[in-house]
């Protein structure tokens, strides 16, 4: 990049706010997907929302690709820059504008930290659901560009259905104001939604409107043991087919829970085939019925125990035992791939064993857990990309996990976005008019191609 | 080594440690540089990816990367939270090692480490003469918390507020020991370190105290060294070995069941470090840092855990004390339960805790001269938090983290004492 340009940008942003050494270029030529690095020409760290949009527009007329980056904790290459392109950073615009405890709503500048919002939230006395994997570094902004799940979503959905607004950039720098503080509005095209998994690639976020929930009163947890992934899966259709909606319903299978137990000796049943851990909340009296009525209908369905938390410390160590599913897998091998193929809720059973045929097929290590509730499961592979040909068997074992999803009539990603990594298995899932479509759509609101370019759609 | 290819091969050595790392970036939650900058290369990710970047050709400027990695304090945080368990200090410290190696060290940390540091007799002559004519260039800060500041050092030390070297050095004190269990049938070998040794000495006589107090034998050899952590922090490999030499050969030959310090930073430097780098070193001196390794304990533990200690209620006018955790005591050690049980040990005194005792003071050694505005920053932070837990003292176990938080109150103008919980304790005794 010119020196020049360089200038323009430090005019913008302040000196201190621009990084152009190499190793400072190179720590943001990555994110958590496993990749290659690609090395940005220039990165840029604006203070104020204004001068986000003046960046936003200095890009574009000199046609600079320019990658939005939060903490850069993208599990499909979302934040990896395009060569010769701007990271812009947006973790200096970290302010809550307002947090409204009479209408239920907060404002927030992009770079908010997703956990910190929450606590603050909850501080009020109100409760903001999505609690993606990544929360205590994630920010809002990437949520919404990426429609972040979490172990809410059963219940409580997920980022998407807590996006009331969105402020943005267009290419040229200007303002796009769209939704409202209201629960209701129709207001002209529905444009925050089409932000919403936008990744980057269609406008900049300036600021977010989140709506808020009053919190659950009471929470009761469970782990229910079973001999038979199929049993468990059978119990996770029943549990929905008696009206229960717990809050979150999760799934681990043997491998993670011989892993977990390894690590964190939780006092897991490590001859158990498959955990459900399961958390009803809401109203007491009601949760104390659902707790109930859940444990019923495990054991009616063959769980061999129920183990039912009877206070906060037991209900802590439930979570304690899924919160170190991914670190305990993450330890057995050089490299964590965690995918997020998802199907619908009654595939499961069919998702499970065709996850082991592939782990046999390929001769690959697949540890699977995740949110059984929401047919959310996340297949990881533990290998070592350093090993050139173990990596081969583990690409197409990817690319069978993706032809088996769509096959059960699920999706590519339920939450961590398509990215560089899943473009290209996007018309297999959608077909050839909708990537033309989505195609055009960002030309016409991006000419020049400098938003994200290569994410979801390819270029 | 000055050549590339060794520097690629010496790094290639770590790429083991190195690919365990997923890039996942819980780090960011916890680090207290990044904290302050919200630079990527600050944090344990991006020093991860630089050195790895560096291993593979993609970075091609090493003096670069040796820049962003001396950018951190060494504090922990980040090993402790990581969920793949990468051994980040580990990394680093060789990491270290390998980048001096390949560009050299600076010449004043040449003086101060080969020259001077790993000379005991000529380091404790210099501090000595450093100690009678210290008063001709300070003026005292803060009486509560015992600080001077000085003008004329002004260009090497900055605005800092420091305490003076001791008049009688520990060692001068108390030559060497070597007296028999008593009642409580345990022996220790005292290793009180360098700050003990000639700045903060009122430690070390604390610590003999409560040694005597509980019948404990003390074996204090003659001819201690620093542990080598300053050294190897500044990538000095071959003075780090040379003190850890000196050290095994002033405690070979002694009986001991348990080696203590009162410093956090040398309990976990003889404790994690050397076993960690003694395969630089002879198979027999390998055996004896095992074992030496094996029984040291923080002061704080051995008391707490050793001696059966029982806290009394605290008198209805008690003091006022909030704890900060060192992070070379809770991160690296797990050591937190046991400074308060000592606290707790003298009525006098009643704990009041501070909001993020855990997180780093910013001294990280030689990082608060290095980097001095940086650390003062995250000193800052400390300092508030002590000052909003409104206790009128602030204990740890740590005589570094203790230089720092003394800097930090003394700048701020704040009446609030700064004691290691062994003395606390001895007062009462």
């Amino acid at each position: 990049m010119n020196e020049a340009l360089k200038k323009e940008f430090a005019a913008l942003v302040g000196k201190d706010n621009v990084m152009e050494s190499e190793s400072d270029r190179f720590s943001y030529a990555y994110d958590a997907a496993v990749l290659e690095p690609v090395m940005p020409a220039l990165v840029v760290r604006p203070e104020t929302r204004e001068a986000l949009g003046r960046v936003v527009k200095l890009a574009n007329d000199n046609g600079l690709p320019l990658c939005v980056r939060g903490s850069g904790t993208n599990l499909s290459g979302g934040t990896i820059p395009k060569q010769g392109g701007i990271v812009v950073l947006t973790n200096a615009l970290n302010k809550i504008l307002e947090i409204n405890e009479a209408d239920l709503y907060a404002i927030v500048e992009p770079g908010v930290i997703t956990a910190k919002f929450a606590a603050e939230v909850a501080a009020r006395g109100l409760f903001y659901p999505p609690d993606p994997g990544s929360q205590a570094v994630s920010t809002l902004g990437g949520n919404v560009a990426e429609n972040a799940g979490g172990l809410r979503g059963l219940k409580y959905g997920v980022t998407k259905d807590y996006v009331m607004g969105v402020d943005f950039f267009d290419v040229d720098g200007e303002i796009v104001k769209s939704g409202s503080r209201t629960v209701k509005c129709v207001t002209g095209l529905n444009l925050h939604g089409l932000m919403v998994g936008s990744e980057g690639t269609l406008g900049v976020f300036e600021k977010i409107t989140l709506k808020l929930v009053p919190p659950p009163l009471a929470q009761k947890a469970m782990m229910a043991i079973f001999d038979d992934v199929n049993k468990a899966c059978e119990a996770v259709a029943a549990i929905i087919a008696a009206k229960i909606v717990p809050a979150t319903l999760e799934f681990m299978d043997n491998f993670t829970i011989r892993t977990v137990e390894d690590f964190a000796h939780a006092g897991l049943p490590v001859e158990a085939q498959a955990l459900l851990l399961i958390e009803v909340d809401g109203h007491p009296g009601q949760v104390a019925d659902e707790a109930e009525k859940v444990e019923a209908i495990c054991k009616k369905l063959g769980a061999k125990r129920v183990q039912v938390a009877k206070d906060a410390a037991e209900r802590n160590k439930v979570w304690e035992a899924r919160r170190a599913a991914l670190s305990a897998l993450a330890r057995v091998a050089p490299t964590t791939v965690l995918e997020d193929a998802t199907v619908p809720r009654s595939k499961i059973p069919a998702m499970m064993s065709a996850i082991v045929d592939i782990s046999k097929k390929h001769k690959v290590t697949i540890g699977t857990f995740g949110h059984a509730g929401d047919g959310n499961l996340h297949p990881t592979f533990l290998t070592d990309r350093r090993n050139k040909e173990e990596w081969k068997r583990v690409e197409d074992a990817i690319d069978d996990i993706f032809d088996v999803a769509l096959g059960l009539g699920g999706t590519l990603s339920g939450e961590h976005g398509i990215g560089i990594a899943k473009s290209k298995y996007m018309e297999k899932e959608t077909n050839h008019a909708t990537i033309l479509f989505s195609r055009r759509l960002k030309k016409a609101l991006d000419p020049k191609g400098i938003l994200n370019p290569g994410k979801i759609i390819g270029e | 080594m000055s050549d590339l290819p060794e520097l690629l091969k010496q790094l290639g050595e770590l790429d083991d440690q190195l690919v365990t790392c997923m890039r996942c970036g819980t780090c960011q939650a916890v680090c207290p540089m990044y904290e302050q900058t919200g630079r990527e290369a600050d944090v344990a990710r991006g020093k991860i990816a630089l050195l790895e970047g560096l291993a593979y050709k993609l970075v091609k400027d090493p003096e670069g990367v040796q820049d962003k990695l001396s950018r951190c304090l060494l504090c922990g945080s980040c090993a402790a939270s990581c969920p793949s368990g990468v051994k980040v200090l580990d990394i680093f410290i060789k990491a270290r090692s390998i980048l001096v190696a390949y560009l050299g060290l600076p010449t004043v940390k040449k003086i101060i480490f080969r020259g001077m540091l790993t000379k005991p007799g000529l380091f404790d002559g210099l501090m000595s003469l450093a100690a009678k004519f210290q008063g001709l260039f300070t003026s005292p800060a803060n009486d509560v918390i015992g600080t001077s500041c000085s003008r004329l050092l002004q260009p090497i030390i900055g605005e800092r507020h420091f305490r003076l070297l001791a008049k009688t050095p520990l060692h001068r004190e108390f030559p060497s020991l070597d007296t028999p269990a008593g009642a409580s049938g345990l022996k220790v070998a005292f290793f009180p370190g360098c700050m003990v040794d000639k700045m903060y000495t009122g430690i070390g006589e604390a610590s003999l105290k409560v040694f005597k107090h509980h019948g404990v034998g003390v074996f204090l050899p003659a001819g201690q060294a620093c542990c080598g952590i300053p050294a190897l922090a500044s990538g000095d490999m071959d003075s780090y070995l040379t003190l850890v030499r000196e050290n095994l050969a002033a405690f070979k030959g002694g009986s001991f069941d348990a080696l203590v310090t009162p410093c956090a930073s040398c309990t976990s430097t003889i404790k994690e470090v050397w076993p960690m780098l003694s395969d630089r070193m002879s198979p027999s001196e390998q055996k004896a840092i095992k074992a030496i390794a094996e029984k040291t304990m923080d002061i704080n533990a051995f008391v707490a855990d050793k001696l059966g200690v029982v806290p009394p209620e605290p008198a209805a006018d008690a003091v006022t004390v909030t704890m900060h955790d060192p992070c070379h005591l809770k991160k690296a050690l797990g050591v937190s339960a046991q400074p308060r049980k000592l606290v707790a040990m003298n009525s006098k005194y009643v704990l009041k805790e501070m909001a993020g005792a855990d997180t780093c003071c910013g001294c990280g050694g030689s990082f608060t001269l290095t980097h001095a505005d940086m650390s003062a920053k995250i000193g800052q932070r400390k300092r508030d938090n002590i000052k909003n837990s409104g206790a009128q003292v602030v204990a740890t176990g740590c005589p570094a983290c203790m230089m720092q938080i003394s800097d930090m109150l003394s700048r701020n103008g704040d009446n609030i004492s700064v004691k290691h919980p062994i003395e606390i304790y001895a007062e009462s005794l």
